[in-house]
């Protein structure tokens, strides 16, 4: 399990405008070149430093290709990030107010607490 | 010493900002009951006349990151920008730009420090909605200096229930020892159930009606000893997924004093969630010269 890295993906692929897009047009391309080039960027450190420790389970790098937020949940993902970028990826799809959240409810529907696990 | 010119405790609801803005067929038919309850509580403040605004929130995951979390945290700048391209994207929020007052900071870091708090600062802090959504309703204007305490609501392991009242019990008496002539609004912003990225969000209510029926009685009236007997870091996933938000609202009973009754207290049933606004005013229930309500 690396919770941590699922988190780092979906944090830093949110706060980049561009790569939303990206991951949005090529999820498969995105979380491959991601995992390889920025995973294991330390944030706020000197630029090129890397932890030469972090990588998905595989698992977790399906769930981020096929851009399954009910798995991801289901991971331990955190789910305000998880939610945050799906709404940045996926509202614009729906025409009714909260439309795309409330689908995400109801696929969640069958969860009960307690729910995963989120510490990282 | 520092005047204490109001403690407030509150929700933030990041879709005010666009529902009360909003007109014609975007305006939600909530908007005008909601933006007259603000209106109401925003008098609140403006009545209490502050020089300084002590603003308690949480970063979303904006600026503070898991590669470096702290429990609690002091801004120390002299300038805040505020929201995220995210808030705007979401929510519609506006970029925001707030000043900052670095010597409450820094007295809240020391003294904060010496009373046992092991509090982190940033001396570059973009501030995000826990912020700015109580600007928005409380001082629109953004025309007072703010000092920023962010907690940790979001990120497990996090601090016990009871460390968020002694911090806010322990930012009342710092407020208090401050050597200034300036009135400072404590003000500070939480949720009460609350579920997001799961099964039960964006319900017709909060996920929870009864806790936060329970909740609001409890911050009204004061009522720390049952919150403090009711709450735990585990029983608070039980309303909703992200109700660690309420313990914001616990520091501020820390502030306002166990047994401290809220002067004013109101809410609004929202689908999603339940708004809270309440305000006390320290300097009159200390029989001070003048009550700011008065």
């Amino acid at each position: 399990m690396s919770k941590y890295l699922l988190d780092k993906f979906l944090f830093t692929v949110d706060r980049d405008l561009d790569l939303v897009e990206r991951y949005r047009e090529d999820p498969a391309g995105t979380v491959r070149w991601w995992e390889a080039e920025r995973a294991g960027l330390i944030l706020g450190c000197h630029s090129g430093e890397r932890s030469t420790w972090v990588a998905f389970t595989e698992p977790e790098r399906t769930a981020l290709i096929e851009q399954d937020y009910v798995k991801l949940f289901e991971l331990g993902a955190h789910p305000f990030l998880t939610l945050t970028l799906f709404i940045g990826l996926f509202e614009r799809d729906y025409s009714e107010p909260l439309g795309f959240q409330l689908e995400y409810a109801t696929k969640l529907s069958h969860w009960k607490l307690p729910y995963p696990d989120i510490t990282t | 010493m520092a005047t204490i010119a109001a403690v407030i405790a509150s929700t933030h609801h990041p879709f005010y900002y666009r529902a009360s803005t909003s007109s014609g067929a975007d305006r939600p038919p909530f908007a005008d009951e909601w933006v007259a309850k603000i209106d109401s509580f925003r008098q609140t403040l403006t009545a209490a006349r502050p020089d300084v605004l002590l603003m308690v929130g949480s970063d979303h995951f904006h600026q503070i990151w898991l590669d470096n979390m702290p429990q609690f945290l002091v801004g120390k700048a002299p300038v805040y920008d505020a929201n995220f391209y995210n808030e705007e994207r979401e929510f519609g929020l506006p970029r925001m730009v707030l000043q900052g007052d670095e010597e409450l900071s820094g007295h809240l870091l020391r003294g904060g420090l010496d009373a046992g708090f092991d509090l982190a600062f940033s001396n570059e802090l973009r501030v995000d909605h826990s912020i700015t959504c109580p600007i928005i309703t409380l001082r629109p204007e953004a025309d007072l200096p703010i000092v920023p305490v962010y907690t940790n609501i979001f990120a497990p392991p996090m601090p016990q229930p009871k460390r968020f009242v002694e911090l806010g019990q322990a930012i009342r008496r710092l407020v208090e020892d401050w050597p200034s002539d300036k009135r400072v609004a404590i003000i500070g912003t939480g949720h009460l159930s609350l579920e997001l990225g799961g099964p039960r969000q964006f319900g017709p209510h909060g996920p929870d009606p009864e806790f936060d029926r329970k909740a609001v009685n409890w911050i009204a009236s004061g009522d720390l000893e049952s919150a403090l007997a009711e709450v735990s870091l585990d029983s608070l996933w039980l309303p909703g997924n992200a109700t660690h938000g309420f313990m914001d609202f616990m520091l501020m009973m820390g502030v306002a004093g166990a047994g401290a009754k809220a002067d004013y207290s109101d809410s609004l049933d929202l689908f999603h969630t339940m708004e809270a606004y309440f305000t006390w005013y320290p300097e009159s229930a200390a029989g001070g010269a003048e009550g700011a309500s008065s």
